[in-house]
């Protein structure tokens, strides 16, 4: 089933009254880490000298490859491993030594992690009766939060009667019931159908502005954590690459990494550091303008230009060019229909290396095979460290 | 009850918190072929048959065994109730066998949980060590524990029996309590922590309801265990204290009295009503899901 966050529009007011009284407790809190390390004794450690804040409210995403820390980094933060070295301060109070049942954090896995033997009522009241709350409250809190994930008439069914999504909307009732002092949600999405996964990111993004708490989310989905994001913090191999808002890191990469993570880039591995105003590539020398160069250390040694193929235009005749321009001479590949666009793959000349650039779906003057010139306006590139 | 059924609940070790499965029907499995029945069916007999035969035994009026009997009677059913010698014996078997139950499912399953997530040479030790009475004569067992009770002072006592006959129960827990640990979600773990509950409240409310099948079996296990065990009870029994299988074995080599096939078939239908209970529970649980 798809869901229904449209169809189920009819309780407004409801959801928002919950959401109200669950904001009201507690809004946001920060998150520090300083210094955090995991080390396994493997070769290197899992987790290797990060410090990252993260504001009260504020919705930030670990994001990364398969073993970079970003996962280690969230288990630390909650409690479920045990700090290497460095700290980790909720609202200004260190939790390193707290267990994680005294963290107060809210937590949503990747399986769902219901308990099996509880009804769906149950299971979202069980963190308000571990806390003791009155009978009466606990009924009020848990319906409260049941129309606010948007299933109300399921309080009396087993997990193992609910669809996935539906599990998934129980488990963030659940943890979001308590009002945690946060909410950390390891790959939420990953066991879900792409349908589905949509639908919940919407609704995940609705919770997050309804109750207004500090969320954590972890995702090796470069496109979940754009669009779910307030900031995003890309790791790689145990450390962070760069911490930023999704635009900043898709408009102005620091590395080549990040570059390369976040959406398809063409990326030319300059011929040595770029100069303030120029930089060459294959024997060609382009343009630089001011704000375009990454203030990495890295990139006064090496340096490449990255430019996104939507920034990539093509022309048959080079005269077609407009002037301050970067270019490059290419043979037209292949032509990839994308819908309201087509990429063209573009044959650079040198080895191996492939431009792409994006061509309007109705222009029909290219063909496999044409010579072509791509260009691109110098603000729209990126210099970064390679 | 037909060999099929047998046959689907042959293992009582299987952990009860996974949803029961589908028939073979709904799994597209062909049904059991009909000689596959009749050999289960011959197997089962053969086991059951020699315990069956002690039932009309009992109910006989002769007072030598004779098969089959020729007239009904109640008499050996009488002799039992109404001797203190049998009445004694069947309540110590009892008190000997709840409490070796009760410590052995506790040391069990505090064990299969320990040692659940463990790998290593110190756990796989471990492990052989609680399952070692398994495999150890019961004899050797029995003189062992003989000369240690011995020295303290502890043959002929409850509590004697009573810790004997639980370590030879710590085995059959900790096989079923670890079976059913392995259909367990240690992430289910991780929840319950980070929604506020301790690891002992996470213990009760969440790692026991959904192991309690395979405590539940190996609980029954282990009271089995002890209410027929002979060997050690031979060695421990005392003139005021004895267990109901050294009272029959007594009576088998001493007086040849009937009353011991009365009192055999009383355990065959006691054993036989233990060893429903969890299942009885499954089903019901079963439904209300």
């Amino acid at each position: 089933m798809t869901i229904s966050s449209t169809s189920r529009a009819g309780t407004p007011t409801s959801s928002a009254s919950a959401a109200s009284a669950a904001s009201a407790a507690k809004q946001g809190t920060q998150i520090r880490l300083e210094g955090v390390t995991k080390d396994y004794g493997l070769a290197a450690p899992a987790v290797d000298d990060i410090s990252l804040t993260i504001e009260p409210g504020e919705f930030m995403t670990l994001l990364g490859p398969s073993g970079s820390g970003k996962t280690t980094t969230l288990n630390l933060i909650a409690g479920f491993e045990t700090l290497t070295s460095g700290t980790i301060a909720l609202n200004g109070s260190d939790v390193g030594s707290l267990p994680p049942h005294k963290r107060n954090l809210g937590m949503l896995f990747q399986n769902y992690a219901l308990f099996p033997h509880m009804t769906v009522a149950q299971n979202v009241a069980y963190p308000l009766k571990e806390r003791k709350v009155p009978k009466a409250e606990i009924a009020r809190r848990v319906s409260e939060v049941l129309d606010l994930v948007q299933l109300p008439d399921r309080d009396g069914n087993y997990p193992s009667q609910l669809s996935g999504g539906q599990q998934q909307r129980v488990a963030l009732a659940r943890a979001i019931v308590f009002n945690p002092a946060a909410l950390l949600l390891d790959e939420p999405l990953g066991a879900l159908d792409r349908n589905l996964r949509a639908a919940l990111q919407t609704e995940i993004r609705r919770i997050h502005r309804e109750v207004g708490s500090t969320f954590v989310f972890v995702t090796h989905d470069q496109e979940e954590a754009m669009n779910l994001s307030d900031r995003i913090a890309l790791f790689n191999s145990g450390h962070i690459e760069q911490v930023g808002s999704p635009e900043q890191l898709y408009r102005e990469p620091d590395t080549l990494f990040t570059a390369r993570f976040l959406g398809d880039s063409n990326v030319f591995d300059l011929d040595g550091a770029a100069s303030a105003t120029s930089a060459g590539w294959d024997g060609r020398t382009w343009s630089i303008v001011p704000g375009t160069v990454s203030s990495h250390p890295g990139a006064a040694n090496r340096a490449a230009v990255v430019v996104r193929p939507e920034d990539v235009r093509v022309a048959h005749d080079p005269a077609d060019v407009p002037s301050g321009s970067n270019s490059v001479g290419a043979v037209v590949r292949d032509l990839e229909y994308m819908g309201s666009y087509r990429t063209a793959l573009l044959d650079l000349g040198r080895v191996r290396q492939l431009g792409r650039a994006r061509v309007d779906a109705l222009d029909s003057t290219f063909t496999v095979g044409d010579q072509v010139t791509a260009w691109w306006k110098p603000e729209r590139q990126r210099i970064v460290a390679a | 009850m037909t060999a099929l059924d047998e046959h689907e609940t042959a293992n009582p070790a299987t952990p009860a918190p996974a949803p029961r499965r589908p028939s073979r029907r709904d799994r597209g499995i062909d049904p059991i072929p009909w000689w596959l029945i009749v050999i289960g069916a011959v197997v089962a007999l053969y086991f059951i048959l020699p315990t069956l035969i002690v039932i009309p035994l009992s109910f006989s009026s002769a007072s030598a065994f004779q098969f089959p009997p020729q007239d009904f009677s109640l008499r050996w059913y009488e002799n039992f109730f109404t001797d203190p010698i049998w009445l004694s014996s069947l309540g110590n078997s009892f008190l000997v066998a709840t409490l070796a139950a009760i410590i052995a499912t506790v040391v069990g399953t505090a064990a299969a949980v320990g040692l659940d997530r463990l790998t290593g040479r110190l756990a796989a030790f471990a492990r052989t060590l609680l399952m070692i009475s398994l495999v150890t004569p019961a004899i050797v067992v029995a003189v062992a524990v003989y000369i240690a009770f011995l020295q303290w002072h502890l043959t002929g006592s409850v509590f004697g029996y009573v810790i004997a006959h639980a370590a030879l129960g710590v085995p059959f827990v900790l096989v079923s309590v670890t079976a059913a640990l392995g259909g367990f979600d240690p992430k289910l773990l991780r929840a319950s922590a980070s929604l506020g509950a301790s690891p002992i409240r996470s213990f009760i409310t969440v790692t026991m309801p959904l192991i309690s099948r395979g405590v539940l079996t190996g609980a029954i296990f282990a009271f089995v265990t002890s209410f027929d065990e002979v060997v050690i009870a031979l060695f421990l029994r005392s003139p005021t204290f004895q267990t109901l299988p050294v009272q029959m074995y007594n009576s088998v080599t001493f007086e040849l009295d009937p009353t011991i096939s009365a009192s055999s078939s009383l355990v065959v239908v006691a054993v036989t009503i233990i060893f429903l209970v969890p299942l009885l529970i499954g089903s019901r649980r079963t439904k209300k899901r």
